[in-house]
């Protein structure tokens, strides 16, 4: 069936790959700008489990940057250039049009290519082929929409990403993992005490994260891989908020063992703990930069929570936050140009983000109680933990404020997302 | 009228394709087969880790005990604050002397907030509320070795309704001793 955009706030309902409570993702506001496409059916794509070309299509439109064009009455299906009727398409106003093909082979997997089409110009701009299992369809729908994504836009895709996150149930709270469009959620940690502050290893195969199943918080890092977990910080008093150097060797972390919440770095194996704050006040929430040489934190060494920064030996202190009076959970975008963060005002806890460059800020919610913000790897996606009703839920919007999306998981509070690391990092 | 759209449109599409060429790929673009296609790595699954629960011990009767202030573990705190109000002094008196008689016993301070702001903020506010509580046992008699403080921050609350009624009874910090925890 295929999709067709005809008004913002389409409801996507995702099929879970596997018996967990799904996480569905509705698109609730539209780019600017968005660049017309059309994707085409691949010829022979029925001996698949799943169209590739609905996945390819539901990932582009999901990003807010392209405005899907009805592509469901082309007929002949064209699997080669030379078939496709580009005046037909300048006609419908297509930038670029995706043609494919799939085919059944001997051992039993699949064949599956496509072309991205430049359609005012009539040229290829590109193609892959792909060798599939049939369980890879959709893994393989996510790199076409990434490569599509990138040829047109220039940034990378994230659509073959994964997600974490916390889902709470009753006395039940489970870590979970899941792709990107929200299928096929995993449960890492299933716990009957809270968990928090998942943090994705620089290399995705590792989180670490706060559990409280020692009705204190303790820091574990966890594999993703194997299951196994180490306990990295558990001092008398608390163990909070870790955050990856960008080596995975190191985190830093909060720790109450010396008075007060300071930040120290430690080893990924718990080992060589090292103070790096030194104040009477609250020091929380590090987070590295990501060439590594600076930690943004939060600190109330000012009076009220703000927002500094630090060389990764504890030296040269600045603060970089000055508007309001509570200013918290600072993170900062691969390319290290900005910096999101959550603003109080008025009571309302909003999501803004600064421009470390020009000192710009600005508003990307209007929630009243959004929290916990993370970058999408190539920085053009923030997903953050929001509530909707008396019920905790994920959303995510644009790093210009444009497309907003909401993801929820039925009957139950999800809080505390974290979005995973390229894949094959 | 059909037959003269339906004449139109052929029109268009032969005047489509005759006067806009279209385009040779160049060489080494995929036009034909490729030589080499992409595989992608299969996905892992991943397993799923469920920490055991710790065993619940015997805690002496004196502490349950509803008539004695001992079974009292739990301070309010107004808004921002994390000074212990002087209406539980009494209280920490009594945990104090207790810990005092029994220097076996340990005890363990759990400082909460209520849900308002970043959980990992919450997490710092709720250990100034359990430093609190430790620190004036500490005056009182209590040896070091006896007392942790801990933060739970948001995670834990009592009630989850948005009122301010709500808010007040998760501003607080909880005294557990061993067994409980």
């Amino acid at each position: 069936m295929r999709y067709f955009l005809a008004s913002i706030g389409l409801v996507l309902a995702l099929i879970a790959a596997t018996a967990q409570a799904q996480l569905s993702i509705e698109i609730t506001g539209g780019g600017a700008n968005q660049i017309p496409i059309g994707v085409l059916r691949f010829v022979g794509e029925e001996a698949l489990s799943q169209r590739i070309s609905d996945i390819v299509e539901a990932d582009l439109q999901r990003s807010g940057r392209f405005r899907m064009l009805f592509a469901g009455n082309v007929e002949p299906l064209p699997a080669e250039v030379a078939q496709v009727n580009f005046g037909d398409w300048k006609n419908r106003n297509a930038d670029a049009l995706v043609i494919g093909s799939v085919v059944r082979l001997a051992d039993g997997r699949f064949e599956a290519r496509f072309r991205l089409l430049d359609v005012p110009k009539q040229t290829q701009i590109g193609g892959v082929a792909f060798t599939l299992t049939a369980q890879q369809v959709r893994a393989t729908g996510h790199r076409i929409a990434d490569f599509i994504y990138e040829k047109l836009t220039g940034d990378r895709g994230v659509f073959s990403t994964r997600i974490a996150y916390v889902v709470k149930q009753g006395t039940r709270f489970e870590l979970q993992i899941a792709d990107a469009d929200g299928v096929g959620a995993q449960t890492a940690l299933a716990s009957r005490e809270p968990v928090m502050s998942p943090a994705w290893s620089p290399d995705g195969t590792r989180l670490a994260y706060v559990s409280f199943e020692n009705k204190k918080p303790v820091v574990y890092v966890h594999s993703l891989v194997s299951g196994q977990r180490q306990v990295v910080a558990n001092f008398k008093g608390s163990n909070s908020a870790p955050a990856w150097s960008a080596d995975g060797k190191q985190l830093a972390v909060v720790l109450s063992k010396d008075g007060g919440s300071q930040i120290y770095l430690i080893g990924a194996d718990g080992s060589n703990p090292r103070r790096l704050t030194n104040s009477g006040s609250i020091d929380t929430e590090p987070f590295f930069s990501p060439d590594g040489q600076l930690i943004y934190f939060t600190s109330d060494r000012g009076g009220s929570p703000q927002i500094y920064r630090m060389s990764v030996s504890g030296g040269e202190i600045a603060r970089v936050s000055f508007d309001g009076s509570y200013n918290v959970s600072p993170r900062v975008s691969n390319d290290g140009k900005s910096l999101i963060y959550i603003a109080r005002e008025g009571g309302r806890f909003q999501l803004k983000s600064l421009d470390l460059a020009s000192k710009q800020s600005q508003v990307l919610t209007d929630g009243q109680h959004d929290e916990s913000p993370s970058f999408a790897p190539n920085g053009k996606m923030i997903l953050y933990a929001t509530q909707v009703g008396n019920r905790g839920s994920l959303a995510a919007v644009s790093s210009d404020g444009s497309v907003k999306q909401r993801l929820s998981v039925q009957a139950a509070d999800v809080r505390e997302p974290a979005w995973g690391p390229y894949i094959g990092n | 009228m059909k037959n003269l759209l339906a004449v139109v449109s052929i029109v268009a599409l032969l005047a489509g394709c005759a006067s806009t060429p279209v385009e040779e790929p160049k060489a080494a673009v995929e036009d034909r087969t490729p030589t080499t296609t992409t595989t992608i790595p299969p996905r892992q699954s991943v397993p799923t880790v469920t920490p055991t629960q710790p065993r619940a011990d015997q805690v002496p009767n004196v502490l349950k005990d509803p008539n004695n202030i001992l079974s009292k573990r739990s301070i309010y705190y107004d808004y921002d604050k994390y000074d212990v109000k002087e209406d539980y002094k009494a209280l920490l008196q009594a945990h104090a002397r207790y810990l005092t008689q029994n220097r076996n016993a340990k005890m363990l301070i759990q400082g909460n907030c209520d849900e308002r702001g970043s959980r990992e903020y919450n997490i710092a506010l709720g250990q100034k509320r359990a430093d609190g509580v430790k620190k004036l046992l500490l005056l009182m008699g209590a040896q070091e070795n006896q007392l942790e403080s801990v933060s739970l921050g948001e995670e834990k609350p009592r009630c989850t309704e948005n009122t301010e009624a709500c808010y007040a009874q998760n501003r607080r910090g909880d005294m557990l001793y061993g067994g409980e925890y």
